[in-house]
């Protein structure tokens, strides 16, 4: 039984329905993500949560009591908004003790806690000025402070970080990570970021058009992805239509056509069971080129043509052409530039180690994690 | 010519019309008001010209004005008091409500496609002696003759209430709509009630919106002329009216000038008074 509990959840909104039949288990202490692109119902997910979106079916647990008729104010969350939603009418200090004021805290305690959570975000200087006065990035740490000062069952974040820019961004998710395994609280964080997903969370939830796509830690879902979504959702992949042919020992043995065979580990194949139509994917930063002469080594190689190449500095995307005859594929890959990068048009041969690819059945447009139903 | 030159003559060129014409249509007016303000209202013959004080000594001695003069301020703030406490909830239903906002604003404005003044006549149609109400009463047997419902202060204050709402509505609205929602998620999330979060958050917050159309109800309350004259009786006239009498009655412009010129001086402090503590920005934004 985890801190908080979906079990058949559906939100509808008139005829469309948002959250599909959603079951999650989310664990005391741990961070979880709800990742997806916009419309995805992640939000939703978060909102009916937090109180701000009643269920239309299922139940929501929180600590092992069912809050679906729980008035938002009586739920004990801490909420983080994107848009920070600090009161603009009230000091730094008079927001993070807001929450206080609710709670039979006396005085001199609300003094204590708001100097001591005003310290967690390392901005005990600013307590007597407006919201007004402060940077996007220290808004949103007075925000997290608000939300954990008055000690929350659960933490929820609704994409706090996208309104920051580029840079501010990474320090923050540095530091938002620090104060919550510092405190230890339970936290569901929204967002439509792979890369916050991945470098945050415990556990990631990929969704996509109100469903549950895959459930698991980073790298699980980023490794082994359980649908073409995830795949493509979580950086960039490479899709190849394959034939599984079937289990030799540990390897599952694969036929992309144009292409020579392929056997990758069992476990890159989880939800593999024998033969049959599959997907082959492969990420782009995977896929190595070399100069067609280059030495053979322990990866398997395949001729390519440069069909475009993206620069970007430090390293380059390239379109490569791989296979033979009518069975060619586009493919990208994502190399480290090494003296120069390969020109448009050039030949190379395009190297992979085998344990760097996964294979997916076909026809897993909502293969699930588990948890979905 | 350079085309910094040219650039910082642009905004001259384009404001030339507007100054113009608040130039000759409003502070020429007013610089003749003061002058005449000053000169004397002959028995016969034409006005004399000079610098004398006794129409402003008239003005602020007489206590006749002055009871007139703090009627008429009584007035515009029960108006402008009823307006608020009628007029905010009706913007927060506005503001929040999740269908056709526009639609509903439209509702509001609607009314100002008919003149003030027939709109002031009408509530003669409803609550003469002969009027809708009247009638109603009576013929459900309420009351035996009718209620004198008409020419009397509550008939102006309910008058002025039908013609400014709107103006506080709007206001309010402009206010509220601009308040973020997610405000009171956040102070609901934290454990204030709906009602906690609307006294500590949003009401607050939408002061600003409330003072400007406050401040726009008492001065066209205050300075109001056709409701009193339709709906009040002798003894509810406002000062709009004295200064009414003064020129076109009497005949004498130099003491309605200074009459006007003294309410222009109150209510123009009025108006200095929120600019010191709340700035114009905020009336400006309500309008626009």
């Amino acid at each position: 039984m985890g801190a908080v509990n979906l079990s058949d959840v559906v939100k509808r909104f008139g005829d469309f329905t948002a959250v599909h039949r959603m079951s999650l288990e989310i664990p005391e202490g741990s961070f979880l993500t709800l990742l997806g692109p916009s419309g995805c119902g992640k939000t939703t997910t978060l909102r009916m949560i937090a109180g701000l979106l009643d269920p239309s079916e299922g139940d929501i647990d929180i600590n092992g009591r069912r809050v679906n008729d729980l008035p938002i104010h009586k739920r004990n969350l801490g909420l983080v908004f994107q848009n920070y939603a600090l009161f603009p009418h009230k000091t730094v200090a008079e927001n993070v003790a807001f929450g206080l004021r609710y709670r039979n805290v006396s005085r001199a305690d609300i003094a204590r806690r708001v100097q001591e959570a005003l310290e967690l975000v390392r901005l005990p200087h600013l307590a007597s000025r407006y919201p007004a006065a402060l940077s996007g990035g220290q808004q949103q740490r007075i925000a997290l402070a608000r939300a954990v000062v008055i000690e929350p069952d659960v933490l929820l974040l609704d994409e706090p970080l996208s309104a920051l820019d580029a840079n501010l961004r990474e320090e923050m998710r540095v530091e938002l990570k620090n104060i919550q395994k510092r405190i230890g609280v339970t936290s569901v964080f929204v967002t439509h970021d792979q890369s916050e997903a991945l470098a945050m969370s415990d556990q990631v939830v990929v969704m996509s058009e109100g469903r549950i796509e895959q459930v698991g830690a980073p790298q699980e879902v980023y490794n082994t992805p359980a649908s073409e979504f995830v795949a493509r959702f979580l950086g960039a992949a490479n899709i190849l239509p394959a034939e599984a042919r079937g289990i030799e020992g540990e390897t599952m043995v694969l036929d992309v056509p144009g292409l020579p065979r392929l056997g990758i580990p069992r476990s890159r194949a989880p939800r593999l069971a024998g033969a049959g139509a599959a997907r082959l994917v492969i990420r782009a930063e995977k896929l190595a080129l070399t100069p067609v002469d280059a030495p053979a080594d322990d990866r398997v190689s395949v001729p390519a043509m440069v069909e475009a190449v993206d620069y970007q500095g430090q390293s380059a995307r390239y379109f490569l052409r791989i296979g033979e005859g009518e069975n060619t594929h586009q493919v990208q890959a994502i190399n480290m530039i090494d003296e120069r990068p390969f020109a448009e048009g050039e030949a190379v041969s395009v190297r992979v180690r085998p344990r760097d690819c996964a294979a997916l059945p076909l026809g897993t447009a909502n293969g699930g994690g588990g948890s979905a139903a | 010519m350079s085309i910094e030159a040219r650039e910082a003559r642009q905004p001259w060129i384009l404001l030339s019309p507007a100054i113009g014409a608040v130039t000759l249509l409003l502070l020429l007016p007013l610089v003749f008001i003061v002058v005449y303000s000053f000169w004397l209202r002959s028995a016969v013959g034409p006005d004399i010209v000079g610098f004398h004080f006794d129409n402003w000594q008239r003005a602020l001695s007489d206590p006749f004005y002055r009871y007139i003069l703090l009627n008429t301020l009584k007035i515009a703030a029960i108006t402008t008091v009823l307006c608020a406490v009628l007029g905010y909830p009706a913007a927060y239903f506005v503001a929040r409500s999740k269908g056709n906002k526009m639609l509903l604003l439209l509702m509001l404005m609607l009314p100002f496609w008919i003149s003030y003044i027939i709109r002031t006549m009408s509530w003669i149609n409803i609550l003469g002696s002969s009027g809708a109400l009247n009638t109603l009463l009576m013929t459900l047997g309420l009351t035996s003759e009718p209620l004198r419902m008409l020419y009397n202060e509550g008939a102006v204050i309910l008058g002025l209430v039908h013609f400014l709402l709107p103006f506080m509505i709007l206001n309010v609205f402009v206010s509220l709509d601009g308040i973020d929602t997610s405000l009171e998620d956040a102070a609901n999330s934290l454990g204030a009630t709906r009602w906690q979060a609307f006294l500590q958050v949003t009401l607050p917050l939408s002061l600003p919106g409330l003072a400007a159309g406050g401040l726009l109800c008492f001065v066209l309350a205050a300075g109001s002329y056709v409701t009193p004259l339709v709906l009040g009786g002798p003894r509810d006239a406002m000062f709009a009216n004295l200064v009414y009498e003064a020129i076109i009655t009497q005949l004498n412009w130099p003491l309605g000038s200074a009459l006007s010129l003294l309410l222009l001086f109150v209510l123009g402090a009025l108006v200095a008074l929120y600019n010191r503590f709340l700035g114009m920005s905020q009336l400006t934004r309500g309008l626009g």
